[in-house]
C-alpha cells in the first residue's frame, strides 16, 4: 500500500492514504465472534457459581449420587468429544477444499451432536420421571439449568451447522463462507470446553459428595 | 500501515490458520480421551480418597481445557495480533474472580447467619 | 372442552380490560397526553410524507453517525419520561407529612420509583453513552464505520425494542414494584404475581442483547479498524475510556443476562434459585446482579471521563496532562471495578473478613479516580481556558464528582455502611456521581461534539440557562437528602412521620424543579440552535480549533467520513496535522465501499418485542409465534451475501468540491 505517494518527500509528513483498497469484509469477523464467545463464556461462569453455591441444596431430596448414572454420561462425553474430532476433519477437508468430504464430515458432526442431545434428554426425562424435578431442590434447579444450558447451545449449534450445510451446497465454499464455518468450529469446540467443566465439577465432583 | 497490511492479510488466511494439522488433531483427541478417561476411572473406582480424587480430576479437567484451546481452538499468542488471547486470559480473570468470590462470599454469608439445623435440611 | 373463558385465556393470556389502568387518574391523562402528541407527530409524519425518508435513510441505516444520534433521541425522550417519574416522587415526598398520604398511592408509588431506576440508567444513561460512542470514536479513530454496521443497526432496535416495553408497562398493566434491581423474594412469584416484574426483566433481557452486541461491536472496532500510525496508546482518551468501557459490558452483560434468565426460571417454571424455600437463596442473586451491577457504574462513568479529557485538553489549548497515567488509571478503574461488588451488600452478613476485602478495595478505587482528577487539573493549569459551555459543565463536574466520591469512600467504610445503608445519604451519593459525573459528561460531549454532527453550535444563552439550572437544581436537590440520610431517614418511603423532616424534602422539591427549567432549557436549546443555525453555522469542520481527529472531516461529516484514511503520527492527530501544515487533499478521489442499509434489525427488534410481551402476559401462542420468524428472519437475513456497494468517484468528488467551496466562503467571510 502506498501512503500519499505523490506528496511523499524526504522528511516531510504523510497524513493520508492516498493508494488504499477496500477494506475486506469480515476482517473483525474472528475476532468479534471471540469475543461474543467469551461473553457466553461468562453466562455458565455464573451457572457454574450458582451450581456450586447451591448444588449441596438437596432440601431433603436426591442427592446427584441416587441420580447419576456415570457410564451413561461417559459415553455422552465421548460423543462430544469425537463430535469435535469430527468437525476438526471437516474444517482439514474445507483447507483442501474438498466440498464432498468436509460435507460429511459435517454430517457426522451433526450425527454426534444429536445423539449427545438424545442421550441428555433421556436422561433428563429420566430423572423427572423419578420426582427429580427442576422445582424440587436448588441443587436440581441449578443442574438442570446449567446442563440444559449447553444443552441448547448444541441445539443452537446444530441449527447452525445444517444452516451453512444449505449455504455451502448452494453458494460453494466462498470466503464468508468459510468464515463462518470456522466461527461454527469455534463455537463447538468451546462447547466442548464447557462439557469438560460440566463433567467434572457436576457429574464426578457430584458423584464424590 | 503495517497493521492495515496486517488486516488485509488475516482476511485471506485467518479461515484456513483455523484448521491446523490432521496430526493436531489426532493428538489434541488422545490427550482429550486419556485425560477424559482417567477421572471417570477414579471416580467409578472409587479407590482413591476423596478429596485426594476432587483434586486429581480438577488438575486434569484445568489440562484438558489447555488442550482443547490449542489443538482444537487452535489459540496462539500471535492470531489477531494477540486480542484472542488478551480476551481469553482477562475472561479468565473474571471467571475466577466471579465464580471464587461468589462462593467465598456466600460461603461466609451461610457460615454467618444460616440456623446449622436448616442447612439442607428443610422441605 | 372450549369455552368463551377458556378461549379468551388462551388468545390473551392474562390479559383482561382490568389490566389497563383505568382507575388511575394520572395514567389515563398520562395516557391521553400521550396519545395525543403520538397522533400529532404520526399525523404529521403522513403529511409531510416523511416516512419513507425515515424508513430508507434512518430506520434502516448502517450508518454508525445516524445510529449514534437516533441513540441520542432515544436517551432524551427516555429521560423525560425518567424525570418525570423523579419529579412525581419529589411532589409526594414533599406533601405525605402530619397524616397526608401524598397524592400517590403505594401501588403507583412504588411502581414510580422502580422505573425512575430502571429508565435513567437502561435507557437514558445507556443510550446516550452508546450515542455517544458511535458517533464519535470511529471518527476519532479515522475509521469509515464501525467493524459490524448491521450489527449496530441492529443493537439500537433492540435497545429501543427495550424502551418500548417499559413504555407499554405504563399503560397496559404495570410496571415492577421492587426497586430498580428486583430483588428476590419480593421479586418471586409469590410475592409479585403481576405484570410488573415480567416486564422488567424482557425489557432488560431483550435492551441487553443490543447493549452486549454493540460492545462487542466497538472493542472489534477500536482493535481493527484504527488508522495507520495510531498505536494503542496514540489512541484519544475518549477512544481508550470507550474500549475499557466495551470491554466491561461484554464482561458484565452476560452476567445480567444469566441471573435475570434464573429469576425467570424461578417466576415461569417454578424452580428455586432465589426462593426462602427448597434450598433456594435470595442472597445469591443479589451478589450475582452486583457483579453486574457495580462494572455497570464503570460503564457510565468511564466515558464521561473520557469526555472530560477531551474537553479540558481542547479548551485549555494544551495537551492533556499525563496522557500515559490517564490510559493506566482507566484500565486499572476496569479491572478493579470487578473487585468491588459487596459494597452494595455489606449488611448481607458476611462477616468482617468479605466485609474488610471488599471495603479496601473500593477504597482503592478512589486512587486512580483521583489521578485522573489532578490530571485534568493540571491540563487547566497555565492554559488558556475558553470557558464555553463544554468546558462550564467540565468545572462542575470537577467540583461536584469530588464530592460524590467522597461520600463514596464514607460508605465504603463498612461501620459506617451498616448506619448508612439504605438511607437516602445513598442516594444522595449516587446522584451525586450520576448527576454530577456521568449525566454532566454526557451534556458537555453533547454542546462539544454537536456541531460536528450538525455543523451549526448550539446557542449558548439557553446552554448557560440549562446549566446554571441543572448544577444549582442538583445542590439544592440532593444536598437534603445526604442530611436526611444522615438523620436516619431510608430510601423509598412514600409518607413520613416526622414533621421536621419536611422542610428538607421541600428544599429537595424546588431542586427537581430547578432541574425542570434546566431540563426544559436544554430543549429549548436545540429548538433555539435549530432555527439560528444560519448564524451558528460551522463551516470549518473545526469550531473549538480542537485536537483529534473527528475535526479533521467536515460537520456533518460525508457518509464515509474520511475521502482518504488518515495516517496518524501524534496523540492529538488534529492539532499535529494543523501545526505542520497538513494540507487538504483535492484530487484523485476513488469510490468508496461502504456497507448496504438493511431493515431486518427492525424487524428482528419489532419479533422479539412481541415475543417478550407474549411472554409478559402469558400469550404462548404469541411467544412461540414470534419466536419462530424471529428465527426464520434470522436465519434467512444470512442467506444475504450482498451487503454492501461502492460510493461512486464522481459523487466524492462533488461532496469534496462543495466543502472546498464551503472552506473557501468561510475564509473570506
Amino acid at each position: 500500500m502506498t501512503i500519499a505517494a505523490g506528496t511523499m518527500k524526504a522528511g516531510e509528513p504523510v497524513f493520508y492514504v492516498v493508494d488504499e483498497h477496500d477494506h475486506p469484509e469480515g476482517s473483525s469477523t474472528m475476532l468479534g465472534f471471540w469475543i461474543y464467545l467469551m461473553s457466553d463464556c461468562l453466562i455458565f461462569a455464573i451457572l457454574f457459581a450458582v451450581y456450586g453455591v447451591l448444588g449441596t441444596k438437596y432440601a431433603a431430596g436426591p442427592a446427584p449420587k441416587d441420580l447419576f448414572d456415570l457410564s451413561l454420561v461417559a459415553v455422552n462425553t465421548s460423543f462430544l468429544l469425537l463430535s469435535s474430532l469430527t468437525y476438526g476433519f471437516a474444517m482439514l477437508s474445507m483447507q483442501q477444499n474438498r466440498v464432498g468430504a468436509m460435507q460429511a464430515w459435517l454430517v457426522v458432526t451433526g450425527l454426534f451432536g444429536l445423539a449427545f442431545l438424545g442421550i441428555e434428554l433421556t436422561e433428563f426425562a429420566h430423572m423427572i420421571h423419578e420426582g427429580a424435578t427442576p422445582q424440587r431442590s436448588a441443587f436440581l434447579s441449578s443442574f438442570f439449568t446449567l446442563v440444559g444450558t449447553h444443552g441448547l447451545h448444541v441445539t443452537f449449534g446444530l441449527v447452525w451447522l445444517v444452516t451453512l450445510m444449505v449455504q455451502v451446497k448452494r453458494f460453494g465454499l466462498i470466503e464468508a463462507n468459510r468464515r463462518r464455518l470456522v466461527c461454527l468450529s469455534m463455537f463447538w469446540h468451546f462447547l466442548d470446553v464447557i462439557w469438560i467443566g460440566v463433567f467434572t465439577f457436576v457429574y464426578l465432583m457430584g458423584m464424590l459428595r | 500501515m503495517s497493521s492495515d497490511v496486517h488486516a488485509h492479510a488475516d482476511a485471506h488466511h485467518s479461515a484456513d490458520d483455523h484448521a491446523g494439522t490432521r496430526q493436531g488433531q489426532l493428538i489434541g483427541f488422545g490427550l482429550s480421551v486419556v485425560l477424559t478417561a482417567i477421572p471417570f476411572l477414579l471416580v467409578m473406582n472409587g479407590s482413591l480418597d476423596k478429596q485426594v480424587t476432587a483434586l486429581i480430576i480438577m488438575a486434569f479437567a484445568a489440562v484438558q481445557v489447555v488442550v482443547h484451546m490449542i489443538f482444537f481452538l487452535h489459540m496462539n499468542t500471535k492470531a489477531e495480533g494477540g486480542w484472542t488471547m488478551m480476551a481469553l486470559i482477562f475472561t479468565i480473570i473474571m471467571v475466577v474472580i466471579a465464580l471464587s468470590g461468589s462462593l467465598w462470599v456466600m460461603h461466609h454469608l451461610t457460615t454467618n447467619m444460616m440456623p446449622v439445623h436448616e442447612m439442607g435440611s428443610t422441605p | 372442552m372450549f369455552d368463551t373463558a377458556n378461549l379468551t385465556k388462551l388468545i390473551f393470556g392474562r390479559l383482561t380490560l382490568e389490566s389497563l389502568p383505568l382507575h388511575e387518574p394520572i395514567i389515563v391523562g398520562t395516557f391521553a397526553m400521550v396519545a395525543l402528541g403520538g397522533l400529532a407527530l404520526l399525523g404529521a409524519l403522513t403529511y409531510f410524507r416523511l416516512w419513507g425518508y425515515l424508513w430508507k435513510e434512518w430506520f434502516t441505516t448502517v450508518d454508525h453517525k445516524r445510529i449514534g444520534i437516533m441513540y441520542m433521541v432515544l436517551g432524551i425522550v427516555m429521560l423525560l419520561r425518567g424525570f418525570a417519574d423523579a419529579l412525581m416522587m419529589r411532589l409526594q415526598q414533599a406533601i405525605a407529612f402530619n397524616g397526608s398520604e401524598g397524592y400517590l398511592n403505594s401501588h403507583h408509588y412504588d411502581q414510580v420509583f422502580t422505573a425512575h431506576g430502571v429508565i435513567m440508567i437502561f435507557f437514558v444513561a445507556m443510550p446516550l453513552v452508546t450515542g455517544l460512542m458511535n458517533y464519535v470514536v470511529p471518527l476519532q479513530i479515522g475509521a469509515r464505520d464501525v467493524s459490524f454496521p448491521f450489527l449496530n443497526n441492529f443493537s439500537f432496535w433492540m435497545t429501543t425494542a427495550g424502551a418500548v416495553l417499559v413504555m407499554c408497562s405504563l399503560f397496559v398493566g404495570e410496571f415492577a414494584r421492587t426497586g430498580w434491581l428486583a430483588y428476590p423474594p419480593l421479586s418471586n412469584l409469590s410475592y409479585s404475581p403481576d405484570v410488573g416484574v415480567d416486564y422488567y426483566i424482557w425489557a432488560l433481557q431483550v435492551a441487553g442483547v443490543g447493549t452486549l452486541l454493540s460492545g462487542v461491536n466497538l472493542i472489534c472496532t477500536i482493535v481493527k479498524m484504527r488508522a495507520p500510525g495510531m498505536t494503542m496508546m496514540k489512541m484519544p482518551v475518549f477512544t481508550w475510556t470507550s474500549l475499557c468501557t466495551n470491554v466491561l459490558i461484554v464482561a458484565s452483560f452476560p452476567v445480567l443476562t444469566a441471573v435475570l434468565a434464573l429469576l425467570s426460571l424461578d417466576r415461569y417454571v417454578g424452580t428455586n434459585f432465589f426462593t426462602n424455600d427448597f434450598g433456594g437463596d435470595p442472597m445469591m442473586y443479589v451478589n450475582l446482579i452486583w457483579i453486574w451491577g457495580h462494572p455497570e457504574v464503570y460503564i457510565l462513568i468511564l466515558p464521561a471521563f473520557g469526555i472530560f479529557s477531551e474537553v479540558t485538553s481542547t479548551f485549555s489549548g494544551k495537551r492533556l496532562f499525563g496522557y500515559t497515567s490517564m490510559v493506566y488509571a482507566t484500565v486499572v478503574i476496569t479491572i478493579l471495578s470487578y473487585l468491588v461488588w459487596l459494597h452494595h451488600f455489606f449488611t448481607m452478613g458476611s462477616g468482617a473478613s468479605v466485609n474488610s476485602f471488599f471495603g479496601i478495595t473500593t477504597m482503592i478505587i478512589s486512587i486512580p479516580t483521583g489521578a485522573k482528577m489532578f490530571n485534568w487539573l493540571f491540563t487547566m493549569y497555565r492554559g488558556r481556558i475558553r470557558f464555553e459551555l463544554p468546558m462550564m459543565w467540565t468545572v462542575a463536574f470537577m467540583l461536584t464528582f469530588v464530592i460524590g466520591g467522597m461520600t463514596g469512600v464514607l460508605l465504603a467504610v463498612p461501620p459506617a455502611d451498616f448506619v448508612l445503608h439504605n438511607s437516602l445519604f445513598l442516594v444522595a451519593h449516587f446522584h451525586n456521581v450520576i448527576i454530577g459525573g456521568v449525566l454532566f459528561g454526557l451534556f458537555a460531549g453533547i454542546a462539544y461534539w454537536f456541531p460536528k454532527a450538525f455543523g451549526f453550535k448550539l446557542d449558548p444563552f439557553w446552554g448557560k440557562m440549562s446549566f446554571w439550572f441543572w448544577t444549582v437544581g442538583f445542590y439544592f436537590a440532593f444536598m437534603p437528602l445526604y442530611v436526611l440520610g444522615l438523620m436516619g431517614v431510608t430510601r423509598r418511603l412514600r409518607t413520613f412521620d416526622d414533621p421536621s423532616l419536611q422542610i428538607w424534602f421541600i428544599i429537595a422539591g424546588i431542586g427537581a424543579f430547578m432541574i425542570l427549567l434546566g431540563i426544559a432549557s436544554f430543549l429549548i436549546q436545540i429548538a433555539v440552535s435549530v432555527l439560528r443555525r444560519e448564524q451558528l453555522v460551522d463551516t470549518t469542520g473545526d469550531p473549538w480549533d480542537a485536537r483529534t481527529l473527528e475535526w479533521a472531516t467536515s460537520s456533518p461529516p460525508p457518509a464515509y467520513n474520511f475521502a482518504f484514511t488518515p495516517v496518524i503520527h501524534d496523540n492529538d492527530a488534529w492539532w499535529d496535522m494543523k501545526r505542520r501544515g497538513y494540507v487538504r487533499p483535492l484530487t484523485g478521489f476513488k469510490a468508496i465501499h461502504m456497507p448496504s442499509n438493511s431493515g431486518t434489525g427492525v424487524i428482528l427488534a419489532g419479533l422479539s418485542t412481541t415475543m417478550a410481551f407474549g411472554l409478559i402476559w402469558y400469550m404462548w401462542w404469541m411467544a412461540a409465534g414470534s419466536f419462530a420468524a424471529l428465527l426464520a428472519v434470522a436465519i434467512g437475513h444470512t442467506f444475504n451475501y450482498h451487503r454492501s456497494f461502492h460510493i461512486p468517484a464522481d459523487e466524492v468528488v462533488s461532496v469534496e468540491r462543495a466543502r472546498t467551496e464551503l472552506l473557501a466562503a468561510g475564509a473570506k467571510s
